[in-house]
């Protein structure tokens, strides 16, 4: 019961977050790149909730147009990772011999880079941008999710429904497609879900150091670009976004953990 | 033992391999050659000019000896000049690593002497009063952006309060104090961000030591100690402690990919001359040269890490040892 509790605070808030940030247009009290050169760097007031910062742009409504863009990078970045784990852990698992050696060197590998390093390289040479970003911390993110799977599949594959299966004349893709994968969902599912939570921080990390989304897109990180400058002036610059973060990321890690917990 | 050493130091041959392939390919998605960068600030240069600098760069050769001459400068740990003052690299990297290497040892120790208590002493009544506030308060620094605290806590301490320096490693006036006050200064500079930089992992590794305590006190050897009439705190932490504190022990050598990258932001944040500083402006600058030997060094870092923690779980586990030697 108490871990349903965890999962249903969980969904509550990330569904509350995913309705800000579609409807984004409609809640937004104000235009979030306007720039009002009479309200400068504003207290939280009845007319800016959350203040403004030191172009006078609507602190909330760069929040919550900055959902939109933070959420759908955690969930775009950690989709691709996820089906580039799949495909390798599962190819991993069933084929097994120099295939699975040749996979399994190369996740052993790419998890020796420091993968912020590496983010950040890639970065630098590529130019920081909402898409770039998505790819790279997908193409960084993948190899827990392979060793996973792989895993999972390395026992599935020796079960009597499997060995039925290719006595029925079954194709090897068909088998992993249809009978493995589906099998062996549900640790991937859960590694899923935290991982958008570290893809989220890691948006933000990146959008904090100028490296990730670019101004004047607001995302949660950039938004927190300022506060270092207005640092012991304007509170309500660091505290609201960073606020976003963590609330958000606590929300994904309470699904995570209600989920494996029920589970498991 | 030696058996297994030596199998371990094999399997790094491939490793290193595929790390520098893999930082060669990085290298080579740079739209354009590295040489157009400087020809585009530099419109006087030549056609033969252009060539003279493909050449110096090897960039006329095919990839695959590309590859290979990049290889042999690399065994002799040349990555070349750096693109914005021409010193050598790896000198600018080394004069980093000592501030560096001094947060990370710090904030280390400061991980270890307070996640492993907490991770007991939840362990022993878990879901118990003690345990409940610690997870809250895991689950909460665990979400945390550490730059977001870092820049709270910056707040707090040093504009608000003025308790503690803002930013950089040394007082202005530093080089006329006496050696016991320039260590209290360093120390008084380095306490935000070691705490910063620690906090993260304090949350994870004492998440890891509360299961691998509550396995640990699950086993039949405790259930024996406790029948024989052992003491409580014999039983704790002499048998329980001793078989949950090795998985622990291996985190030390995993945990370096994260510290690494953590300290771009905390080194930049708290304006500290180390290597995740240096790593940042060699970004911000584009200096290739710099950014691939940190990458690549990072990697050979973290590769040994992990090295030394399996070898020396081998070596303090003597069921790991056995298993491997068969």
């Amino acid at each position: 019961m108490k871990n349903n509790k965890l999962l249903t605070i969980g969904i509550i808030i990330i569904s509350a977050f995913a309705l800000i940030a579609l409807f984004a247009g409609l809640i937004s009290p104000y235009d979030p790149s306007f720039i009002d050169q009479d309200n400068l760097l504003m207290k939280p007031s009845a007319k800016h909730w959350m203040g403004t910062d030191n172009l006078g742009r609507d602190i909330l409504s760069r929040i919550i147009y900055g959902a939109r863009i933070s959420l759908s990078i955690g969930l775009i970045a950690v989709g691709i990772a996820t089906l580039i784990g799949v495909l390798l852990g599962s190819i991993a698992g069933y084929y097994g011999g120099i295939i699975d050696g040749l996979i399994m060197r190369l996740v052993d590998i790419m998890l020796c880079f420091p993968t912020f390093f590496l983010i950040l390289a890639v970065v630098a040479i590529l130019e920081p941008s909402i898409y770039n970003i998505m790819i790279i911390i997908g193409l960084t993110g993948w190899m827990g999710t392979a060793r996973l799977i792989r895993a999972e599949i390395l026992s599935l594959k020796e079960r009597e429904f499997i060995q039925a299966s290719r006595a029925t004349g079954a194709s090897s893709g068909r088998i992993i497609l249809t009978h493995l994968v589906p099998n062996a969902i549900g640790p991937v599912v859960i590694n899923a879900i935290l991982g958008v939570a570290g893809a989220i921080l890691l948006e933000s990390s990146l959008s904090f150091l100028g490296l990730g989304v670019q101004p004047p897109t607001p995302s949660w990180g950039n938004i927190l670009i300022e506060s270092k400058s207005t640092l012991g002036v304007a509170w309500w610059i660091t505290v609201f976004p960073g606020l976003a973060i963590l609330i958000t990321i606590l929300g994904f890690n309470f699904i995570g953990e209600g989920i494996k917990k029920r589970i498991g | 033992m030696s058996y297994y050493i030596i199998k371990r130091l094999l399997g790094i041959i491939p490793l290193l391999l595929g790390i520098t392939i893999i930082s060669f390919v990085i290298i080579h998605l740079a739209p354009g050659k590295p040489t157009q960068l400087e020809m585009s600030m530099n419109p006087k240069v030549s056609y033969e000019a252009r060539l003279r600098l493909e050449k110096l760069y090897g960039l006329d050769q095919p990839l695959y000896l590309q590859y290979t001459n990049w290889l042999k400068r690399f065994a002799r740990l040349d990555f070349g000049p750096s693109l914005t003052d021409n010193r050598p690299v790896l000198d600018k990297i080394l004069e980093r690593i000592p501030v560096t290497l001094t947060i990370n040892i710090s904030s280390m120790l400061l991980i270890f002497l307070v996640a492993i208590p907490l991770g007991i002493r939840s362990a022993l009544n878990p879901e118990g009063a003690f345990d409940k506030i610690t997870t809250f308060f895991v689950f909460l620094f665990f979400a945390a952006p550490t730059f977001w605290l870092a820049l709270l806590l910056m707040n707090l301490f040093c504009i608000t309060l003025g308790w503690l320096p803002v930013s950089g490693l040394t007082s202005l006036d530093f080089e006329y104090f006496g050696p016991v006050r320039k260590a209290v200064d360093l120390a008084w500079h380095l306490t935000l961000p070691v705490f910063v930089s620690s906090i993260g992992s304090l949350a994870g590794i004492s998440r890891y030591m509360r299961s691998s305590m509550i396995e640990a006190l699950k086993q039949p050897f405790i259930y024996t100690a406790r029948a024989k009439g052992l003491p409580r705190n014999t039983v704790i932490y002499k048998h329980a402690l001793r078989n949950a504190i090795l998985p622990i022990a291996t985190i030390l050598g995993l945990s370096i990919p994260a510290l690494l990258g953590g300290s771009v932001i905390f080194e930049s944040i708290f304006a500290i001359p180390g290597i995740g500083r240096l790593f940042y402006e060699a970004v911000m600058t584009r200096d290739f040269n710099l950014i691939m030997a940190e990458v690549v060094l990072g990697a050979i870092l973290t590769m040994l890490g992990n090295l030394i923690a399996d070898i020396s779980y081998a070596y303090i586990d003597p069921r790991i040892r056995y298993r491997n030697e068969k």
